[in-house]
């Protein structure tokens, strides 16, 4: 290839980095998916019930499944508030035809519950699929799934005892959901476009507006709010929870610091590390030096081996085991020095 | 005499030097019984620190060499990934207790209250499971890319974290804000620092591919493919819905990596979405799928959870976007002033719709208003840093920070937010923040309507 051809094909590769990519830009990475691959991983479920696999399960066979896969954490009718919210209860029959939760405005739930909430059936048919049981999630297979999903319905008083779900009737369970009409997108916080170009959202306008006034903004500052006293001690030591330097420290909570009793220190290790020996000798490998395993090694049958150490410690030496010199410790006391050779010899523990 | 208000704020610890010669002779001689004594006369003596310093040579920090400066120090690599200093112990992610039952589903708090600047580091970062989080292999781990059906998207993929990699990067810096971050304020005060009214917040230098690359590759018809599901490989294969507009901005991508290094486990390693300017729920974590689809798909996280309930009744779904907010973060809740004085009162803002253009911060509840300091580069959907000068007369007060975005957006108060969406929203609380302090110099968690 001709200079002139290459620095063509480079302006080329270019010109293309960062216009539009064309389909195929990325050569040789990434590969087609198989079809087997897509429907191993496509699982999802949507609202229009597309992705919902073919399958039935009736309120009976959904008790069983449930009492043994679910209602350890969700109690055995959907109720406990053990470990999650409620799944069930909440709605009353006049929910059903409205769709609409009344609970939900006249504020005389105590607790909001999955079916209080959730407007499409599709959701818990996916969620249940995909993230259930909690600690075996995309166990159950889809006539598990449904038959949880009768009972559950069931439990809701939305279908009666003998009803049997099925992907033939999703549609029809969706139109007596309690709070089927119960959500809205009329809203400022949705990314995309507006529900006039097809979207979800209001196109991004905020619900509430507020000015940036600087001077004399009000007549009196109104306390709507303070921290109770269990709350101010409901997350334990707050002086715990700042460092001990800087310009505030954290509040004390507890009461008196609790007397902190350090473990049990080693005098030898400490001194090693102190005086800078453990720069130099790993206890269990070399370092410049030779780890004090090998030191053990070669003195540990030598009678004289304490005596003889600290005397190479205080004064240093070179050679023998290797090139690095070990520089002298005259500055280490004798008494010093005998605790640490001790403690080499007897393994450096 | 000295006005104590032109001095720096000091420490309310024994003075040092507090002991004579005499008594230090006496300890040495194993008369330990008055030094008791000795600390309540310090304690009684705090009026005059000064006083006690001018009667001793100087601080023993500096007349008496410490260890560091007289003994070799550890060689390199001793920690090979390092570690934080073993004094930096306390300020640790937390959870709040009785929030969630079990850890598997729940949150983490980042410590804004000792954090600096606007980078959290990546072991600080707030954590938000919902199956707990997973360690995946990177080689084992795949991104499959599909149409909900074939004339959406010409030719589902699957990339390997070899080939995505390979792939053009960026490196953006973003914050990431839980859409339950101060949710549990919603109704009234309820829990008392920082770290719980606002650390399910973050923000880091995330590197990846945009997500617009990777859906070109696959060949995408952007006329009929509207939203995109993103979904997770962990137990949870959590879900979500995004706009296709904001993948054809450029602004989601696919990263692996976080602050330098590759994202942490607990943040998605080794793939998650970024979706800037939207509730970190969207950001799936253990990214393994994206699906183009022409409709919204109501998951679990945006038909049951993640919806918020306005006083008519109705939930908002697919609410996304967190709107512009800011806190501050020292001093705050259940800290301590030590001292009257000069303070640097900081704090943070962001907003979800772009640039931070002025933070106020006022010092009286919100009738008076100062411009903050801003700290910058001042990023898109990033947080932001403010500063400004305080100097505490020791009477109370009350703090409060409030954000204006580029969009003209003026963060509001919780009187104002309230009269709107009620107080039974549990997301997307972004009310002014206020801190009480009181004479004491203990600051508490109030809210001003």
């Amino acid at each position: 290839m001709s200079r002139f051809s290459k620095s063509v094909l480079v302006l080329a590769l270019f010109g293309v980095s960062t216009a539009a990519l064309p389909f195929d830009n990325f050569k040789g990475v990434g590969r087609q998916a198989t079809p087997a691959e897509v429907k191993a991983w496509d699982i999802d479920v949507r609202p229009d019930f597309k992705g919902l696999p073919k399958g039935k399960g009736n309120v009976e066979r959904g008790q069983e499944v449930f009492e043994e896969k679910c209602a350890s954490c969700h109690g055995s009718f959907g109720e406990s508030n053990e470990v999650f919210t409620p799944l069930a209860g909440g709605t009353t029959k006049d929910d059903i035809k409205t769709g609409r939760v009344k609970g939900l405005s006249s504020g005389e739930l105590p607790q909001r519950t999955t079916f209080t909430k959730v407007a499409t059936i599709s959701t818990v048919f996916d969620y249940i699929q995909r993230a259930m049981p909690w600690t075996a999630p995309k166990s159950l297979k889809p006539d598990d799934v449904y038959a949880i999903l009768a009972y559950l319905l069931n439990l809701q008083e939305i279908v009666p005892g003998d009803f049997e779900l099925s992907d033939k009737n999703m549609g029809d369970v969706q139109k007596l959901l309690p709070n089927r009409n119960g959500m809205t997108t009329d809203h400022g916080m949705w990314p995309g476009a507006s529900a006039k170009k097809g979207g979800i959202g209001n196109g991004g306008t905020p619900d509430v507006k507020n000015t940036a006034c600087m001077k004399n903004c009000k007549s009196e500052v109104l306390i709507g709010s303070t921290l109770p006293d269990y709350a101010r001690t409901a997350h334990g030591e707050l002086a715990d929870q700042y460092r001990s330097f800087g310009p505030v420290r954290g509040t004390r909570t507890l009461g008196a610091p609790a007397a902190t009793t350090k473990p049990a220190a080693n005098p030898a290790m400490e001194m090693a590390t102190k005086n800078g020996c453990m720069a130099c000798h790993g206890v269990n490998n070399k370092i410049v030096g030779p780890g004090y395993n090998e030191v053990l090694a070669r003195y540990k049958d030598q009678p004289d081996a304490e005596d003889r150490l600290v005397t190479k410690v205080k004064a240093g030496g070179q050679g023998v085991w290797g090139a690095v010199p070990m520089p002298p410790n005259g500055h280490l006391k004798d008494e010093d020095l005998k605790t640490l050779v001790k403690w080499i010899l007897s393994g450096a523990k | 005499m000295v006005d104590v208000l032109k001095q720096p704020g000091r420490l309310k610890h024994a003075p040092e030097n507090f002991l004579s010669e005499a008594q230090v002779k006496a300890v040495a001689a194993g008369r330990r019984d008055f030094l008791r004594k000795s600390f309540m006369a310090a304690g009684a003596t705090l009026a005059m620190p000064l006083a006690a310093r001018a009667a001793s040579e100087g601080d023993r920090n500096i007349l008496e060499l410490p260890e560091w400066s007289t003994t070799l120090g550890k060689p390199v690599a001793t920690n090979p990934y390092g570690m934080p200093s073993r004094f930096e112990s306390q300020l640790l992610r937390r959870e709040s207790p009785g929030l969630a039952r079990v850890g598997g589903a729940s949150v983490s708090f980042a410590p804004l209250q000792g954090l600096f600047g606007i980078i959290t580091p990546s072991g600080l970062h707030f954590e938000r499971h919902h199956q707990g989080w997973q360690d995946v292999d990177p080689a084992r781990h795949r991104l499959m890319i599909n149409g909900s059906d074939d004339s959406l998207l010409k030719k589902p993929k699957v990339y390997s974290m070899d080939e995505l990699m390979r792939l053009p990067s960026v490196s953006r810096i973003h914050f990431i804000e839980c859409g339950a971050n101060t949710g549990l304020e919603w109704g009234n005060v309820a829990v008392p620092t920082v770290q719980y009214t606002h650390g399910m917040l973050s923000c880091s230098e995330f590197t990846g591919v945009p997500l617009k690359l990777l859906l070109e590759d696959c060949g995408v018809d952007y006329k009929k493919a509207r939203y995109v599901l993103a979904e997770g490989a962990d137990g949870s294969s959590m879900t979500r819905t995004i706009p296709m507009e904001m993948v054809e901005s450029g602004e989601v991508f696919v990263a692996y990596g976080q602050n330098g290094e590759m994202l942490r486990p607990e943040n998605g390693y080794p793939l998650r979405l970024i979706v800037p300017g939207v509730q970190g729920v969207s950001w799936v974590k253990w990214l393994r799928r994206i699906e183009v689809g022409d409709k919204p798909y109501a998951t679990k996280d945006e038909a049951v959870h993640y919806i918020d309930l306005q006083p008519n009744g109705l939930h908002r779904q697919y609410s996304s976007i967190q709107e512009a907010k800011s806190v501050i973060t020292s001093p705050s809740g259940g800290q301590t002033l030590l001292d009257k004085g000069f303070y640097n009162v900081t704090g943070l803002a962001w907003s979800g719709r772009g640039r931070i253009k002025q933070v106020d911060v006022s010092f009286d509840g919100g009738i008076n208003w100062q411009t903050a300091r801003i700290e910058g580069p001042v990023q898109n959907k990033a947080l932001t840093r403010f500063n400004i000068n305080w100097v505490w007369d020791g009477k109370p007060a009350i703090l409060q920070s409030r954000a204006i975005d580029e969009t003209g957006y003026v963060q509001p108060s919780y009187g104002q937010l309230r009269k709107v969406r009620g107080t039974k929203s549990i997301y997307h609380n972004n009310a002014i923040q206020s801190w009480k302090v009181i004479e004491s110099g203990e600051v508490t968690n109030v809210q001003v309507l």
